[in-house]
């Protein structure tokens, strides 16, 4: 198990520094000029676009500049915007939002998504199921703009459950509702994910044998069906999390919450270099670190995984 | 327990039925015109037509039948285990005088385990993957409260010991993947019996073991089933182990039984004709009829010539003594292939598969290589195809050393010598329709226009006797001996030199399995082939080779010509699998 994971961290180094040299990369080779940009249609004084070049590496060859960047990210110094901003600061305001509203998203989809795909693996083919099948595929197709807008305006607005706007602290109360949209197309997924699951393993010849054996319905399905099950959804609930952190942008847009996405999608057309691959630097990590998670709970869930190395 | 009288009924009458018995003793199990159906989108399809069977206490009785018999779906409506489309729609299943197919839920779980107990199929899927094996076993004895707490865990340790794991105590905390198929299968065992139920139903506990392990394994179940005064009723489709293991016999043909009574009667006087066709068609059995085909008068051949299996084999019989010797077409030197397994850390560990292996097939012969599992037999027929790569020694074939071939000269080696595989489900592409699958070598090799392509299709599904029609169908539209029917066209599409069967017959049910033995040794005589035939079923390589490799642990032990190794095994191991055949040491016919 040791061996297990230690491989497994080692493997996240290749990732980290490959998934920010691209992205470097890309933001470097975006078209436009940002510091032009920054002085608008009043040109500075001749020199001064120089010097603020210089300030922030951009005379240098690209190889450099990354190589520089990355120096000072290991050194915990992320730079400024080109505003003079301390990137960490714009991350301190931006990352704490985004991570609360991911993690109840995730909580939602996950335990509902579960509960409900086991109901409909159990009673496959029944009404239940076939509702849990359609109210999904609905999910699955309406945009979350759509649903966004419909819930805010049926429980925010009409029903008065929540707020509609998120204010700046953004506290873990008026995240729900927006959490909930987030959580939507996920929980979707996750039910069929989890129905398709359990309907196969419920005919597995071990679940029979479970059976044969005098075990208790409730006992069979709980201890012989549920946890077999969980594998394929796991997998699926990792590489959500990355997606929860990063692509909350139209959400955050709706209801008006400073999260990341909004934040990162605004450095980019600014072309802020250094925000960019801050955030994303900080976001593979997040994304690679959650996928460990998600391998040592895959071993701890089969065994086979754990001996196989 | 005391050791029950049995009864058996007056011959020609059904087991089920219950005249002709004293009235003072009431059958264990008695299932009375038992209807089981399967609900599909087209309606009720049923599986089991009217069956009845009666089992007494201390008795074990064997249902025999091929897959799609309904034998394994009467056994698992007798506790309620039918899958999830299967329903009971007539009939009783009278256990000590209680019907359970009106037992509630709660009822019948009640009953599974502690008064009826199940060993399944197959050892590999029948234990779930996640559990370790002591959790496992430890539930089905809480379950029917046994035992609790400390007290459950050493009652555990009992049951595994009893069921032949002698290290349990130590092994409890691992998992089903680090078992072996056979510790697995005890594993079953154990868990069935933990409760010491009254009746036993194994449905075919040992199909898919090896026969040396099957045979230890059914040694020990008898031993247990009669040490606990356990009756049993035991599902197989082997038809010589059935004669073997149990004293009655009931024959399931379409979800109906066709012929039922004393084991030994009816082998040795089969009036159904599809129980004599199973008689004839076993394996186990046909060996010892070919045997005496060879030595006996003409009067008496006449007695199997209804059977065309037995013509073409025992001419072939008579062909290969009068055969030449001539130069190998393959001559393997002194072979090894080490595997690197992965050990904790860095270390590596090395596994000697193939060790030391050598021996020649002569052109239009059969060479049998058998053994377990695990002895390296299929890993000699990988290194012969080139699939992968020797370690060391040399293969030629043709005079040519094909060890090293690349690109071009591999590509014509591969179109001479040719795989067939076990798993005919597994070794067809689903989403190819037959015609494309049995084209697709021709293609990939570029040999012919479309029109010469199509022509050489219908050739080869005329050869191995499928309609021409079948072309469009797909694999998941066929039985198992169809696909291997297609499996073989498709390897001789190439017309090559050799076959390659490794395991080709062991899925297949024993009539199938003779019919495909059948076609193989009759495309043999036809276009001259040469095969290495890999197997662990001695039965079968009786019939078929020429010469036989026994191999134990990647070497060969033993290596003769077929009579040799039957009539006069010189080595321990070689005897030893010579009488793990099942229904090997029992008179069939006369």
């Amino acid at each position: 198990m040791l061996w297990y994971t230690g491989r497994r961290i080692l493997q996240m180094i290749p990732v980290f520094f490959g998934a920010t040299f691209l992205i470097y990369f890309m933001v470097f080779s975006l078209p436009g000029d940002p510091i032009a940009a920054l002085y608008g249609d009043r040109p500075p004084a001749p020199g001064v676009i120089e010097q603020v070049r210089a300030q922030y590496n951009l005379d240098k060859p690209f190889i450099v500049q990354y190589f520089l960047y990355i120096g000072n990210f290991f050194q915990g110094d992320l730079g400024t915007t080109y505003s003079g901003r301390p990137v960490s600061d714009v991350m301190a305001g931006a990352f704490p939002v985004t991570f609360r509203l991911a993690m109840l998203a995730l909580f939602f989809e996950s335990v509902a998504g579960i509960v409900v795909g086991l109901i409909a693996g159990l009673r496959k083919g029944k009404l239940f199921d076939a509702s849990a099948l359609v109210v999904s595929l609905l999910l699955i197709s309406v945009p979350t703009f759509v649903l966004g807008f419909v819930f805010r305006l049926t429980f925010g607005v009409q029903l008065g459950w929540f707020r509609t706007t998120v204010s700046g602290e953004a506290p873990w109360g008026e995240l729900v509702l927006p959490a909930l949209v987030l959580a939507s197309v996920s929980f979707a997924y996750i039910v069929r994910l989890t129905r398709a699951s359990v309907a196969d393993n419920l005919n597995a010849d071990f679940v029979r044998t479970a059976t044969a054996k005098g075990l208790s319905r409730p006992r069979v399905v709980t201890v012989h069906v549920l946890r077999n099950s969980l594998v394929p959804v796991i997998t699926f609930l990792g590489v959500d999390l990355g997606s929860l952190m990063v692509g909350a942008i139209v959400t955050e847009g709706i209801f008006n919450i400073n999260g990341v996405g909004g934040t990162v999608f605004k450095a980019i057309t600014l072309g802020e270099s250094t925000t960019v691959v801050s955030f994303i630097a900080v976001m593979v990590v997040i994304f690679v670190v959650a996928n460990l998670f998600v391998d040592l709970l895959y071993a701890a869930l089969d065994p086979r995984i754990r001996y196989a190395k | 327990m005391s050791q029950s009288v049995i009864d058996i009924t007056p011959e020609g009458l059904p087991v089920g039925s219950t005249e002709g018995i004293q009235a003072d003793e009431q059958p264990l199990l008695q299932i009375r015109n038992l209807e089981v159906g399967f609900q599909t989108q087209r309606g009720l399809v049923p599986a089991v037509r009217g069956v009845d069977i009666t089992l007494y206490a201390g008795q074990t009785l064997a249902i025999v039948g091929e897959s799609g018999s309904g034998k394994t779906t009467t056994a698992q409506a007798i506790i309620d285990l039918l899958p999830g489309a299967g329903k009971v729609t007539g009939g009783q299943v009278l256990f000590e005088g209680r019907d359970l197919t009106k037992l509630s839920a709660k009822e019948i779980q009640a009953v599974r385990g502690n008064l009826i107990g199940y060993v399944p199929q197959d050892p590999m899927s029948n234990l779930n993957p996640v559990w370790n094996i002591g959790f496992q076993v430890e539930e089905a004895i809480k379950a029917n409260g046994l035992a609790q707490g400390k007290e459950a865990r050493a009652r555990t340790i009992e049951v595994l010991q009893e069921a032949g794991l002698s290290d349990a105590a130590d092994r409890l905390k691992q998992y089903p993947h680090q078992f072996s198929g056979g510790m697995r299968q005890r594993v079953l065992i154990g868990i069935g019996l933990s409760a010491r139920p009254k009746l036993l139903i194994a449905d075919e506990p040992t199909s898919a073991l090896d026969v040396t392990v099957q045979r230890q394994i059914l040694d020990h179940l008898g031993t247990l089933t009669r040490d606990y005064g356990t009756s049993v009723l035991f599902i197989t489709h082997d038809l010589g182990l059935a004669a073997e293991r149990a004293e009655q016999l009931v024959v399931m043909y379409k979800g109906k039984v066709v012929e039922s009574g004393p084991s030994q009667e009816i082998l040795a006087n089969p009036q159904h004709p599809y129980t004599q066709r199973l008689v004839s068609a076993a394996p186990s059995l046909a060996s010892r009829r070919i045997q005496s085909a060879k030595h006996a008068s003409a009067g008496d051949s006449a007695i199997y010539s209804g059977d065309s299996l037995d013509d073409t084999l025992v001419a072939r019989a008579a062909e290969r003594e009068h055969a030449a010797p001539v130069k190998d077409l393959i001559s393997i030197e002194n072979i090894s292939k080490v595997y690197r397994i992965r050990k904790k850390g860095l270390r590596t560990d090395e596994l000697r598969a193939v060790d030391g292996v050598s021996f020649g097939i002569q052109k239009g012969t059969t060479t049998a290589l058998v053994g377990e599992s695990g002895s390296g037999k299929s890993t000699v027929a990988k290194l012969v195809l080139q699939l992968e790569s020797i370690t060391s020694g040399s293969i030629e074939f043709d005079g040519q050393d094909v060890a090293g071939l690349k690109g071009k000269e591999l590509l014509k080696f591969r179109r001479r010598v040719q795989p067939v595989f076990q798993d005919p489900y597994g070794s067809l592409d689903p989403q190819y329709s037959v015609g494309n699958t049995i084209a697709e070598p021709l293609l990939a090799h570029g040999v012919g226009t479309a029109k010469e392509r199509q022509a050489r299709v219908k050739e080869l599904l005329e050869q191995v006797s499928l309609p021409w029609s079948s072309r469009f169908r797909y694999p998941s539209e066929l039985s198992g001996g169809q696909r291997q029917r297609i499996a073989i066209a498709r390897a001789l599409a190439l017309k090559p030199d050799v076959l390659v069967l490794d395991e080709a017959v062991s899925a297949l049910d024993v009539l199938v399995q003779g019919q495909v033995l059948n076609l193989l040794t009759e495309l043999q005589t036809e276009l001259g082939l040469t095969y290495l035939f890999i197997t662990h079923d001695l039965a079968v390589v009786r019939l078929v080779a020429d010469n036989v490799c026994v191999m134990q642990r990647g070497r060969i032990v033993e290596a003769a010509s077929t009579d040799d190794v039957f009539d006069n095994p010189q080595q321990a191991y070689t005897q030893e699998l010579l009488a793990a055949i099942p229904g090997g040491n029992f008179q069939f016919g006369r």
